[in-house]
């Protein structure tokens, strides 16, 4: 399989804080790969470098064979990588249509007003919203994640990058979500997701990768990564720690 | 297409009552009348593709209408150039203008955009008042040679007139044709979440630095009209900063974003100063008013007065636009 995205060494510091740290990851072509961490672990970060909202200071970020290290956001939509936000950013005074309507006239193929109507058509319909002539600002949460999602997608990408897209939702929303993120894969669009739904991330995940203050700290299948024992460390505590405080010698 | 939108006949129609009011039994006072409300309409209207259609406050939005006049009036006057031609490159030199100190400024984003733009407008003022070609702070006088090639004073006043109105109606056709395009879309996406827009591939710094340059255009070219029709300009009356601040009452007035709230915004607010100015009672009371009204438009009708309209009769919307 073919190799979408390669991330190869990358940092990014704020000041004195490292925020990520020399992480390497690839994504094959129709694979959903899941970006787990504590709070704090640095993964948004991550995003934000990835689609060039923040510049990295060290490393590579190679999409489809094409260096993007340098891009800026707009030029990387283009390219075809599309993003939602962790905190839902709709245009509030446009339409539900609209919002998706300017996702698919500045996307990868760059269609013209009419062209990229019915484009946003289709993708609400696929997302399952149903009033598009709507304002953006009146829409529930869960409405705000799926508009979130519907623009990326009316950007017709390669790699979705999917931000906490379940965190806020109902039980019900959340199985309707994950629905939506297979149907995504199926139409062979690769996904990238942050997650913090760990019974969500493993069933839909093919492959994990865990971050911890801003390193790598593992990688592998979903029941790899949930039986390391550095991973449960960080997220459980260490599991012999009150033996190891309480010894005397 | 534009030809399509039922409003773009109806800005036809406002252009020729414009201009077959006056024109019927030669109502000369009438068209001074009529030249004042063409001029408040083309600032708001220009000024809008800033405020209401991009979300960037701009202060010193006169400073394009009076480089505009000055380019003008020295091409007429000193260097001799037919009217016309002089108001089309005043536009064009002042637009260049406008895009490349927009690529500087339009870097900072809300109150601090806004304060730029009050810099831009004091520091062309004092450049202008200083600058030895232009006359410096007396400003230049147009000869009575200028009106010669247009048939005379009478006739001249009259081409100026039908010119200015001209440019009224293309700034409503602007407005119109640049709220539905792809270009629109990408400006209102800037207007409600610049970083949001970005993200979705919109090019923000340069979308911004055409727009902000576009604004500039016909209020230039209805500058170098106007101040070739008032025959004199210096610095104090084409830098008014009052005249910036009233063009954003006129706006919010009327209704931002909105083709047809930045026109009746502009015709109302010109009526109601001129009526103000006129009376005994109260002339150099309309600052006073327009302050009263703008504040009671941001607090009880932030849509002004057409989002009031749009909110009565929602399938307005499709019509007036």
């Amino acid at each position: 399989m073919n190799t979408i995205l390669e991330v190869r060494g990358v940092s990014k510091r704020f000041g004195g804080l490292v925020a990520v740290s020399d992480v390497s990851f690839s994504i094959a072509e129709g694979e959903i790969l899941g970006l787990i961490g504590p709070n704090g672990a640095g993964k948004t970060t991550l995003f934000n470098v990835v689609n060039g909202v923040y510049k990295a200071d060290q490393g590579t970020i190679t999409f489809a064979g094409k260096d993007i290290t340098r891009c800026s956001p707009d030029q990387v939509v283009h390219f075809g990588l599309a993003r939602t936000h962790q905190i839902v950013k709709p245009l509030n005074g446009l339409t539900v249509l609209d919002n998706v309507t300017v996702g698919a006239c500045f996307g990868r193929e760059y269609l013209d007003m009419a062209a990229a109507r019915k484009v946003a058509s289709e993708v609400l319909q696929q997302v399952g919203l149903e009033r598009t002539d709507m304002m953006a600002r009146s829409l529930t949460i869960a409405g705000k994640k799926r508009l979130e999602i519907a623009r990326a997608l009316a950007a017709k990408p390669k790699l979705l990058l999917l931000d906490e897209v379940l965190a806020g939702l109902n039980p019900t929303e959340v199985a309707a979500m994950i629905e939506l993120v297979r149907k995504i894969r199926d139409r062979g669009i690769s996904v990238l997701m942050i997650e913090h739904l760990m019974q969500a991330i493993m069933s839909l995940s093919d492959r994990i990768v865990v971050l911890n203050l801003g390193r790598k700290l593992a990688e592998g299948r979903p029941d790899e990564v949930v039986h390391n024992s550095d991973v449960v460390e960080c997220y459980l505590g260490f599991p012999d720690i009150v033996d190891k405080l309480t010894r005397t010698d | 297409m534009i030809l399509r939108r039922p409003f773009f006949w109806i800005i036809l129609l406002i252009a020729a009552g414009f201009i077959y009011a006056p024109l019927h039994g030669n109502n000369v006072s009438l068209r001074e009348d009529l030249i004042l409300v063409a001029i408040a309409i083309i600032l708001a209207s220009n000024l809008n593709l800033m405020i209401g259609y991009t979300g960037y406050v701009n202060f010193g939005h006169i400073v394009f209408y009076g480089l505009g006049g000055y380019v003008g009036l020295y091409l007429t006057t000193v260097r001799g150039w037919n009217l016309a031609l002089s108001a089309l490159v005043a536009g064009v030199v002042v637009s260049l203008f406008a895009f490349l100190f927009g690529l500087a400024i339009l870097r900072l984003r809300g109150a601090y955009f806004a304060l730029a733009t009050i810099g831009i407008l004091q520091a062309v003022q004092a450049f202008v008042s200083n600058f030895d070609p232009w006359g410096r702070s007396t400003g230049m006088y147009l000869s009575f040679e200028s009106y010669r090639p247009l048939g005379g004073a009478r006739h001249a006043l009259w081409i100026t007139y039908f010119l200015i109105i001209t440019v009224l109606a293309l700034s409503m056709i602007l407005s119109l044709a640049i709220k539905n395009s792809k270009f629109g879309l990408g400006l209102f996406a800037i207007r409600e979440d610049e970083d949001a827009a970005v993200v979705l591939g919109v090019n923000a710094t340069v979308y911004k630095a055409i727009i902000y340059s576009v604004s500039a255009f016909l209020p230039a070219v209805a500058g170098a009209l106007m101040f070739f029709k008032n025959g004199m300009i210096d610095p104090s009356i084409a830098f008014e900063y009052m005249l910036s601040l009233e063009g954003i009452v006129m706006l919010m007035l009327g209704g931002q974003g909105s083709v047809i709230g930045a026109a009746l915004g502009g015709t109302l607010y010109e009526k109601l100063r001129s009526y103000l100015l006129t009376s005994p009672a109260l002339s150099n009371f309309h600052l006073v008013i327009a302050g009263g009204l703008l504040l009671m438009v941001v607090l009880f009708a932030p849509g002004g007065l057409i989002g009031w309209v749009y909110r009565l009769v929602p399938r307005a919307r499709k019509v007036i636009e």
